[in-house]
């Protein structure tokens, strides 16, 4: 009884390729993390290059233990800060704003100023030593 | 006018070139997969708004800081001192490093200034703020 051959020679039968292929798909697609980092860009100053700013161009913004902020030595909410920045930008473009935070006050408030000062489109960000 | 309609057998998805696709979504997730290589700390970190992406996990290093004040970096605990030699050996295999901070929202400030000063000098300037989206 001879069964007819369909393929001449030996060759590597691809039928299953696809089911292989489909396999690995898989295993890549549930392990890759399409989640890219994301959060608030800054760029430090490099060690020794502190430069001087005339005072007029300085906006202090202090944050203290508690969270409460101190824009340019008068207390303001959170919510109203880049309102305020924006307005204090209007006044002077070169102002840089500087930013001081007690070594005992949290983090969370400390992204949420530098958040704030993003959302006023303050370029000029500068992080002063906690003390 | 009759129309020679054709007949419902040769009306099938061609299926020839299937495994071709295939192998493209393949090297397409092979070549964007990047496997997780440290788990870091358990942490909870703030939301900001003005978010922006990290262009590249290959040059992005992660320091983890915990609630508690642990410093773990690609899983070992540092003091802050500690930072200091691994991140300036690392920016000096990668000068396109960026140092994404991933901060419990709980973290002290007072950590987090030392960890600036530290990066600071060891010239790993470019810092991100690891933040989740805030939804309002």
């Amino acid at each position: 009884m001879a069964r007819e051959r369909r393929f001449k020679g030996g060759e590597i039968p691809t039928s299953s390729m696809a089911d292989i292929a489909f396999l690995l798909l898989i295993f890549f697609l549930v392990t890759t993390t399409i989640d890219m980092d994301k959060g608030l860009g800054m760029v430090l100053p490099a060690e020794g290059e502190e430069l001087e700013i005339n005072k007029k161009n300085i906006l202090n913004c202090l944050i203290n233990s508690s969270g409460k902020v101190l824009l340019g030595g008068e207390p303001v909410e959170l919510s109203n800060l880049s309102k305020k920045v924006r307005q204090k930008l209007a006044e002077n473009d070169k102002l840089v704003i500087s930013v001081k935070a007690h070594s005992a006050s949290g983090y969370k408030d400390y992204v949420k100023v530098i958040d704030q000062l993003k959302q006023a489109n303050a370029t000029r960000i500068s992080i002063a030593e906690s003390d | 006018m009759k129309f020679n309609r054709k007949t419902q057998l040769d009306s099938e998805i061609p299926t020839a070139s299937m495994p071709d696709i295939i192998f493209m979504l393949l090297i397409f997730f092979m070549v964007t997969t990047v496997l997780r290589e440290y788990s870091g700390l358990p942490i909870s970190l703030p939301k900001a708004k003005r978010i922006e992406k990290l262009k590249s996990k290959r040059h992005t290093a992660h320091v983890w800081v915990s609630k508690d004040g642990l410093i773990s970096i690609e899983d070992k605990i540092y003091k802050a001192d500690g930072v200091r030699h691994i991140m300036y050996e690392k920016r000096v295999e990668d000068p396109q490093l960026v140092v994404s901070l991933k901060a419990d929202e709980r973290a002290k400030m007072g950590l987090v200034s030392d960890i600036h000063t530290e990066l600071r000098k060891a010239d790993a300037l470019k810092l991100n703020y690891s933040s989740k989206t805030a939804v309002d």
